[in-house]
């Protein structure tokens, strides 16, 4: 949603250590003592951090209305409950197809404006470019209400003839997502270098081509994983579709899920409506780190890098 | 570096520069229109009037005609007689403080872990920290609102080991729930950050330590910690910087009054439109105060991919 970590390095992700210097460093640690205090703690902490998950999953499939008493197996909240289940609620029914249509159009919008945006600010030097560069990572670690306040203001005082609502959604998460591509474009072009389209320019491509034919297929893994990023991005978020949603119908699952639990009053439909996010969410990620893996398969970069690039690590 | 370049120039630089500019020029653009822009409507907003006949704000475009009425009225809420924004303001401190340091001793031994200890199963343990990253914040809300009913799991699990004798109501306004919660949503990226940054840390250094005869721990702090110093500042930033606009945290773990932060007075005005002008100069009160680590980050950032370039 709206804190990033890609940012922090560009050009890392490939943060991880050789062979050699990893044996060197389990020789220099004492092999008859494991670090079993901090191999706790994290433990502890994945059971933690993963576990209220699996619950909250798993209840999405109880019979009965409780979420804490199991009454056996059903997918009453997911279709056969015909007032409350997602199928048939048509307020939760209209929130799925709300979300995979803000996902859908921000990814479409996002990515080549993002992707033409970093190979710009890139190659072309001077001041213009790093003042934009400079407002694109600002865009990227303002707090995300503060961001939303300003579009809200935008579309009902400014630009009045776009109505809150999806237009005005697009708008906010392309915006807000614009620096995905852009940072993450950026720092695989900044690892390629400049002697490809060198070469290029020397057999006789035009700077257009050069960048069409050689630089476009060689950032292809980087755009393919903003794009992944993006589309989750816009599935978890919530403050911007929060503020510039306006009825029902343009609510998307994270506004409504949000709206329906306000002190503390959750309801068996919701856990069957965030675990459907939550499998449309381990799908994109999943697609992004097989197609992420297929595309770099003639590069030397494992599997951890793959599962960091996705993420925006 | 550019000095250099310039000199070098082929002669169709220039139409080059046109090519870049061209690329760069929609997402420019957009940025300028839909990022810059919304900023100076805030402006408009906070210096505007109430109209009298419509009872809203009256955005004023001219900043030679800005007005002090909404700055003055958000003052007071802050420190005035009346002011209820006072109490909010420390609290929301306070949540963010706590939450920020109980994330840094959680994060620091777990990432420190997965880098040094994680061995063969290093994958595994990566992708475990980074799953919480792919479930939406909602719903890891919404799993602790399941967990922490009245007749919930923790309850339970605390009554059957006579932690408390009758089930407490978690979900009812306390500080301590939103605080946790607080932690469980943003410690994720915390842990993310701080990985790539011990993970970045040249093994030979750490040898170097104990070939120089410091004992483990004193490695671990004379050489660790100060080269991770850089990741823990940013880690701390990017989790810091959104909890201060969090205002749905508080609204689904606790929904009462007693426990809500500046983000909820904000998002509240925006909500009646005879607020929406005080809310506007809160939102710029609360930018100005992020604006020194935001730009810090942003400048280091920048140098950054300059460096690399």
């Amino acid at each position: 949603m709206q804190f990033r970590p890609g940012a922090v390095t560009p050009g890392s992700g490939t943060g991880l250590e050789s062979s050699a210097s990893r044996r060197r460093l389990a020789a220099l640690r004492s092999p008859w003592r494991h670090a079993w205090i901090l191999e706790g703690v994290t433990w502890v902490y994945l059971a933690w951090s993963i576990l209220p998950i699996g619950l909250a999953v798993l209840f999405s499939f109880n019979r009965g209305k409780s979420q804490s008493t199991w009454q056996g197996f059903s997918l009453r909240w997911y279709t056969s409950d015909p007032l409350n289940s997602v199928l048939h609620d048509p307020q939760l029914h209209a929130a799925v197809v709300q979300t995979l249509r803000l996902s859908l159009l921000t990814t479409v919008i996002t990515v080549p404006l993002g992707v033409g945006f970093a190979i710009g600010i890139d190659r072309w030097r001077g001041r213009a470019a790093s003042a934009f560069n400079f407002l694109m990572i600002f865009s990227f670690v303002i707090p995300e209400l503060i961001f939303g306040v300003a579009l809200f203001f935008v579309f009902t005082a400014l630009l009045t003839s776009v109505h809150l609502g999806t237009a005005a959604e697009v708008l906010g998460l392309v915006t807000w997502n614009l620096s995905w591509p852009a940072i993450i474009v950026r720092a695989r072009l900044v690892s390629i270098g400049h002697q490809y389209e060198e070469a290029a320019a020397d057999l006789g491509a035009s700077r257009l081509e050069a960048v069409r034919r050689v630089l476009l297929p060689m950032l292809m893994p980087a755009v393919f994983a903003s794009a992944v990023l993006v589309f989750a991005g816009v599935v978890d978020d919530f403050v911007i579709v929060d503020l510039l949603s306006s009825t029902a119908n343009t609510q998307p699952m994270s506004v409504i899920i949000y709206s329906n639990t306000h002190g503390g009053n959750g309801g068996p439909a919701l856990n069957a409506l965030a675990t459907l996010m939550l499998v449309a969410s381990f799908a994109v990620a999943a697609l992004g780190y097989a197609g992420y893996r297929w595309m770099t398969r003639g590069e030397r970069s494992g599997r951890q890098h793959a599962l960091a690039s996705i993420t925006g690590m | 570096m550019t000095s250099r370049d310039r000199g070098d120039e082929p002669p169709g630089a220039r139409r080059a520069g046109m090519l870049w500019a061209a690329l760069a020029a929609p997402g420019a653009v957009w940025l300028l229109v839909l990022f810059v822009v919304p900023f100076y409507a805030v402006l408009a907003i906070a210096g505007g009037q109430i109209s009298p006949i419509l009872e809203s704000i009256v955005p004023e475009w001219n900043p030679l005609r800005w007005r002090s009425s909404n700055a003055v009225g958000a003052w007071r809420d802050v420190v005035g007689s009346t002011a209820f924004v006072g109490p909010v303001l420390v609290r929301t401190v306070l949540y963010v403080a706590a939450a920020s340091a109980i994330s840094l001793v959680i994060a620091y031994p777990v990432a420190y872990f997965v880098t040094r200890f994680g061995g063969r199963r290093k994958g595994m343990f990566l992708a475990m920290l980074i799953a919480p990253f792919w479930i939406s914040y909602m719903m890891r809300m919404l799993a602790w609102i399941d967990l922490l009913q009245t007749d919930g799991y923790v309850n339970r699990v605390l009554m059957s080991l006579h932690l408390v004798n009758q089930p407490v109501d978690w979900l009812g306004g306390q500080s301590s729930t939103v605080v946790l919660g607080l932690v469980y949503g943003y410690i994720p990226y915390l842990i993310l950050v701080l990985y790539s940054g011990i993970d970045r840390i040249d093994p030979r250094l750490l040898e170097a330590g104990r070939d120089l005869g410091l004992s483990k721990w004193r490695t671990f702090v004379r050489v660790t910690v100060p080269l991770s110093r850089q990741s823990i500042v940013t880690g701390m930033l990017i989790t810091v910087l959104p909890m201060f606009g969090d205002y749905f945290t508080n609204q689904m773990l606790s929904g009462a009054a007693g426990t809500s932060m500046i983000g909820n007075v904000i998002d509240g005005q925006l909500t009646t439109s005879s607020l929406e002008g005080q809310g506007a100069v809160m939102s710029l009160a609360l930018l100005a105060v992020l604006l020194a680590p935001m730009l810090a980050y942003a400048v280091s950032t920048a140098r950054a991919s300059l460096e690399s370039a």
